[in-house]
């Protein structure tokens, strides 16, 4: 197909043309969108920064010159423009922040700071105190809280800065007020306005504040953590670690060796592993879930709630449950393999998840028990909506089940649900549960590095590597590559869903 | 005559693939029951071992439900159980709070910060939440919320990040009349009332999903809930305490208590789950194909 075509072609397409026509379309485009991301996004995003910071500097500037000496002193004391505007609260609370701010770091904050360059110098250990002729136990530097308070610190100065910018600009605002003769919001309208015009500030503060703190900070502190050699010969309060700036991401791409294995290797093999544990885990619930929809939806098939609520039981009972269960039936000596042998139907075990290739097909297989009766859930209410007179046509035509299914339903759903398709997609790239309760990732292959499973996943091997092997550093490198395919793969379904939204053209 | 028995070939035609479809309904029903059945037969089996060379217990009992609160001096389950549903509890009411409010303001409400926010969300959650997880970790244990203090330590973790599962609820706000605000407003009322009066009243549905989704997750949580315990087999919860059963040394031991126990944990879910079906499937089906 060439690329692109008149709107009139694309019209006369049917579905699956149209969606791979879409398709294509991606990924032509694909290094033409990062190519403006680099050269379009990134400058729009820095000279809007440029503007921001410059607009800021002109504020304080304007204030400063034009300012009296309330809003001058309010450079040194926050608040006290507020204050001596009679808007006691806004101005206390500045001046509480301010003192807060300045306790903290003269306190606490200070002494990591200045050690955040080198991670710390001093190693814990005995040494000779000369005074008293004798040997100590002296507490050296810990470099992960340099690190974590160090970082800590960055976190409130940026704070207190732009808190500090407020108080200027709202301090210089308010002499202007007051030179123009006009009321000055009181500590009641404040209140008022919080319910009102400024209620996303009330409606937000809370969750922001939990995302900085749980999501923002330890993502910051993650990469950081990349560019140190932070690992099990490295460990606080007993070692240090420092900064090795690019080691580590050599250390996964390329030819760093831990045991008798290579690291680069390992992580090829496992991203792709996983990649395809995405493709078939997502495409076979996807297709076999739709099929078991249809089959139950059909005319003339009673009991409809029924099938529908047995399938659903595997949603209802607890994941981890049903997995825990299944890894036991489908062990060596487990019920499965017990009861066909008591049937006569084998002799030996079959290894469903020791031998490396059948414990991956036995993962799937598990998967889309897990998975079939969500897309069946999600399948039913849209399959209702297709126009049965696409139907009625298609039988006209002669065209049977299998072909108005591969015709019709099926271009129709991926048209409708590309967006749930995609999201499904970064889920299994992600599906840790799967994976570690069920094999835990085994069996293990000798040649793979640091302990890694046939069966893991990039986010199962992270978790070995944090919690078994402590390398830190590595697997803080290995969740930035997954942030990248990540990305990558939702770019798609920006793409996808933006097309979904912007077109009813499916008919 | 011809076109009679054309009709009636047509019909028997018919009939025959609904018997095979039926056949097929019955087969996915037998494989989609079986480990739950096998589940329920083996926390009452009488005999311990992994796995036994027959399908049907041979002694029936209910000693392995019994023990399992009795008998806590290796593993507590009582206590595990416990922990998950006061994690549950104080964990839906916070998380419906702040997945609620977090959705109003993006959907309802107009400032200049709106869509950066959106965006830079949509890019925080591309990052594998494991990994922050280590600094969460040390950040935790630093202020003295691991371990004894990890009920704490976990809720906050769960809750911590929950305003970046708003899309659901944003989609489900944004198909509620704006003109329903507007009059209100032109009344005087305030956003705030707005939000409390006009729009929550009419939620029910995606409140109910949100309830149902944030009770249920913590009861198959094992990545966190392990991290955060540590160990300390006083504060794991359900999920990580019936693996730590499931160890090699105790498995075989301990395999038909571990089937109780789990029967127990899924029943009262499998009803709740049952109950609300209804919304749990409107909040799929609407948020699947927004995108």
């Amino acid at each position: 197909m060439t690329y692109p075509i008149s709107e009139l072609e694309y019209l006369k397409l049917n579905g699956w043309q149209k969606f791979g026509y879409k398709m294509t379309g991606f990924f032509k485009n694909l290094p033409t969108a990062f190519k403006n991301f680099f050269t379009k996004t990134i400058p729009a995003l820095a000279i809007r920064f440029w503007l921001m910071i410059k607009g800021w500097f002109m504020t304080i500037g304007a204030a400063a010159k034009h300012g009296d000496w309330k809003t001058r002193m309010s450079f040194v004391f926050m608040g006290s423009s507020q204050l001596g505007r009679k808007q006691i609260m806004r101005g206390l609370l500045y001046l509480f922040f301010e003192v807060v701010f300045f306790a903290y770091l003269i306190f606490f904050g200070w002494q990591y700071l200045g050690l955040l360059g080198t991670l710390g110098t001093k190693v814990s250990g005995e040494y000779y105190n000369p005074d008293k002729d004798i040997y100590e136990y002296v507490q050296g530097d810990n470099s992960l809280l340099i690190l974590l308070y160090g970082l800590l610190t960055v976190f409130f100065i940026v704070a207190f800065v732009y808190v500090w910018y407020q108080n200027v600009k709202t301090g210089y605002a308010a002499q202007q007020i007051a030179e123009a003769k006009q009321k000055l919001p009181t500590a009641k309208d404040d209140v008022r306005s919080l319910a009102d015009e400024q209620y996303h500030r009330t409606l937000l503060s809370m969750p922001l504040l939990g995302l900085s703190i749980f999501t923002i900070f330890p993502i910051i502190f993650m990469i950081l953590v990349a560019f140190t050699n932070y690992d099990d010969a490295h460990l606080p309060p007993a070692n240090l670690f420092t900064w090795i700036g690019f080691d580590n991401f050599s250390t996964v791409l390329g030819g760093g060796i831990s045991g008798n294995a290579k690291f680069g290797s390992t992580f090829g093999r496992i991203l792709l592993w996983t990649v395809v544990w995405a493709f078939f885990a997502t495409f076979s619930n996807y297709i076999l879930g739709m099929i078991v929809a249809i089959i139950i939806n059909k005319k003339g098939i009673k009991l409809k709630k029924l099938w529908r609520t047995i399938l659903i039981m595997t949603i209802a009972v607890p994941q981890f449950v049903s997995l825990l269960l299944m890894s036991q039936m489908l062990a060596d000596h487990g019920a499965i393999n017990n009861i066909l042998k008591s049937w006569g139907w084998i002799d030996q075990s079959i290894p469903f998840l020791t031998n490396g290739n059948l414990a991956k097909v036995t993962i799937i297989v598990v998967n889309i028990w897990i998975g079939i009766p969500y897309t069946m859930l999600m399948c039913t209410g849209i399959l209702m909506n297709i126009p049965e007179d696409l139907f009625e046509s298609a039988r006209m035509d002669g065209a049977g089940p299998v072909k108005a299914f591969f015709k019709i339903t099926l271009p129709y759903m991926l048209h409708i649900t590309a967006p749930y398709l995609i999201t499904q997609f970064i889920g299994n790239l992600n599906n840790f549960n799967v994976i570690f309760l069920l094999t835990g990732g085994n069996p293990i292959d000798p040649d793979m590095a640091t302990g890694a499973g046939e069966t893991d996943l990039l986010i199962t091997w992270l978790y070995k590597l944090i919690m078994q092997n402590q390398k830190y550093g590595v697997a803080a490198v290995i969740s930035i590559f997954m942030f990248i395919i990540t990305a990558v793969v939702s770019l798609i379904v920006y793409n996808r869903s933006s097309a979904v939204k912007n077109e009813e053209d499916f008919m | 005559m011809a076109a009679k028995k054309k009709l009636r070939s047509k019909k028997a035609a018919e009939r025959g693939t609904n018997a095979a479809i039926y056949v097929v309904l019955v087969v996915i029903s037998i494989i989609w029951l079986f480990p739950f059945f096998y589940l329920v037969l083996q926390s009452l089996r009488g005999e311990q071992g992994l796995a036994t060379m027959y399908f049907w217990p041979k002694q029936w009992t209910f000693d392995n439900y019994i023990k399992l609160f009795t008998d806590t001096s290796i593993f507590n389950f009582p206590k595990w159980y416990g922990i998950t549903l006061v994690i549950s509890v104080v964990v839906t009411v916070v998380q419906t709070a702040i997945v609620l409010v977090t959705s109003y303001a993006l959907s309802r409400l107009r400032f200049k910060m709106r869509k950066p926010l959106m965006n830079l969300m949509l890019v925080l959650g591309m990052f594998p939440g494991f990994m922050s997880m280590t600094a969460i970790y040390f950040l935790l244990k630093l202020v003295g919320l691991t371990q004894t203090f990890g009920l704490v330590g976990l809720v906050l973790v769960y809750v911590g990040s929950s305003c970046m599962g708003y899309y659901i609820c944003k989609g489900f706000f944004d198909t509620i009349p704006k003109s329903l605000d507007e009059a209100a407003r032109i009344d005087g009322a305030s956003r705030h009332t707005v939000f409390i009066k006009v729009v929550l009243p009419l939620s029910k549905p995606i409140i109910i999903y949100t309830v149902l989704t944030s009770f249920l997750a913590p009861w198959g949580e094992y990545m966190f809930a392990s991290l955060m315990a540590f160990g300390d087999q006083d504060y794991y919860n359900v999920a990580v305490g019936l693996k730590e059963m499931l160890n090699r040394e105790t498995a075989s031991e301990y395999f038909t208590r571990f089937c109780a126990a789990s029967v127990i944990v899924s029943v009262p879910i499998t009803v709740l789950f049952f109950w609300l079906q209804r919304y749990y499937v409107e909040g799929v089906t609407g948020g699947s194909v927004k995108g």
